[in-house]
């Protein structure tokens, strides 16, 4: 099936099998590696992406469902070659260890500030709570993204 | 992991939907939100032939005030639930259950009505559905009907619509005067399926009296169970704790838990029991106007 995805504002026309998972179609069709395969069973939440500004779990989704609509990527947070603020906040507050979770947080952290631009330590923890981070414990996560909501409401 | 390979159309009309169905018979299969279907499928444990995706169908995404009924249509995500003014004004039971489903993420992608229709006992919202005595609108080319809960639910990952036809909605009636309903659930982690759920619904008549009680568990059998005894039991008594004990013992009686890495077994009777009393003293103080 010949499907049109706009991808981080680029319209990707691919032929794919229905059966083609979201993710896959990201980082095998695309080359776009950062949306990563953790648990592949809608568990850890490392493959997050957004569809239509939304956070969900692209192991868990058809590219062809995604036929016609928006998708933002990690790759997709930096704008005009400056970091996203939130990637700078995950910079700057140690938000991650290894890094493999960081991409789906990010994500998430971002959905919640164009939301909520000034979270709670409950709001951030109940956004990412569908997210698994197995190094940080999360408390510089939590921090990253309200550190990036201060930022974003200074600017 | 990738699904064995199958079909697929996504319609745009409900009418496209239904004839692709009628079509398909017994190799159609209706994708929602997929956060239970297309993970069995990767799993190989369900390979259905023809995926007709119902995302492009315009209208299932409302929640609808009619008659004493919210009606939740096919496409409304869990997500929509929490948020929903008209589900948090008048169908308590439902606004409680909501945040206790599955993750945010899967929440903005999962559906209630899939979620009800896929007959996971270990799905939440089934046990709400059975409480409130909610029904399945179900369509199909020869035109629609209504299924009770208790008749929807036939076995472990089994409804009873027939081939090419579709739960469109269901129908959940909305909260009286006088009434509350509450859900409690213990899972290990957020995002896990429940070790066990209980879903309550109390109403009171002029007298205190309860008028009507609604009980529906999860995790406990191979299929969410209506514990009607304990219905029975509460029905037409005045409230108090000792008949909670009661009908919370026989809830617990209506369970068969099996032994598994949530906990063995007698445990989760146990939990049956105590989240039953729990429930229904939650209830009852919603129904009294004291939450």
């Amino acid at each position: 099936m010949l499907i049109s995805v706009n991808v981080n504002g680029a319209e990707q026309q691919r032929e794919v099998e229905p059966r083609k998972l979201l993710v896959d179609f990201i980082r095998s069709e695309l080359g776009m590696t950062g949306t990563h395969i953790g648990c592949d069973t809608t568990s850890c939440g490392a493959c997050t992406v957004l569809l239509d500004g939304k956070p969900v779990k692209s192991c868990t989704l058809l590219a062809v469902q995604a036929n016609g609509r928006n998708v933002r990527t990690v790759e997709g947070l930096k704008q005009n070659g400056q970091l996203h603020p939130i990637q700078t906040a995950f910079k700057e507050n140690h938000g991650l260890q290894c890094g493999f979770c960081t991409p789906g947080m990010m994500l998430v952290g971002s959905a919640l500030l164009a939301e909520n631009p000034d979270p709670s330590d409950d709001d951030v923890r109940w956004a990412i709570s569908g997210n698994i981070c197995r190094c940080t414990g999360y408390m510089n996560i939590v921090k990253a993204i309200q550190s990036a909501g201060q930022a974003m409401q200074g600017a | 992991m990738y699904p064995a390979s199958f079909g697929y159309s996504a319609p745009a009309t409900l009418d496209e939907v239904l004839s692709t169905l009628s079509k398909l018979g017994d190799e159609g299969r209706v994708l929602a939100g997929g956060q239970s279907l297309i993970p069995l499928m990767k799993l190989r444990q369900a390979a259905p032939a023809h995926l007709v995706d119902i995302n492009g169908v315009g209208g299932l995404d409302q929640i609808s005030d009619s008659n004493g009924h919210l009606e939740i249509g096919a496409l409304v995500r869990h997500a929509d639930v929490i948020t929903s003014e008209p589900v948090s004004r008048s169908v308590s039971t439902m606004a409680s259950a909501a945040p206790w489903v599955a993750d945010p993420l899967v929440r903005n992608r999962g559906t209630v009505v899939g979620s009800v229709a896929h007959c996971d006992p270990k799905g939440d919202w089934a046990s709400v559905m059975l409480a409130l005595d909610a029904q399945v609108v179900a369509k199909s080319m020869a035109g629609e009907r209504t299924i009770a809960m208790t008749d929807f639910i036939v076995d472990f990952f089994t409804n009873s619509l027939e081939p090419g036809e579709m739960a469109t909605a269901l129908k959940v009636p909305k909260d009286v005067p006088n009434s509350g309903g509450t859900y409690l659930k213990l899972e290990r982690k957020i995002g896990d399926y429940a070790t066990v759920g209980v879903a309550a619904f109390l109403a009171l008549d002029s007298a205190g009296k309860i008028a009507r009680a609604g009980l529906g568990l999860t995790s406990v059998a191979s299929l969410n169970v209506k514990a009607t005894e304990a219905e029975a039991m509460l029905t037409g008594n005045e409230p108090s704790d000792e008949l909670f004990a009661e009908a919370a013992e026989s809830a617990a009686r209506a369970s068969s838990p099996s032994s598994d890495v949530r906990g063995p077994a007698d445990y989760k009777r146990e939990l049956v029991r105590v989240y039953t009393r729990r429930a229904l003293t939650g209830a009852w103080a919603k129904a009294r106007g004291e939450v």
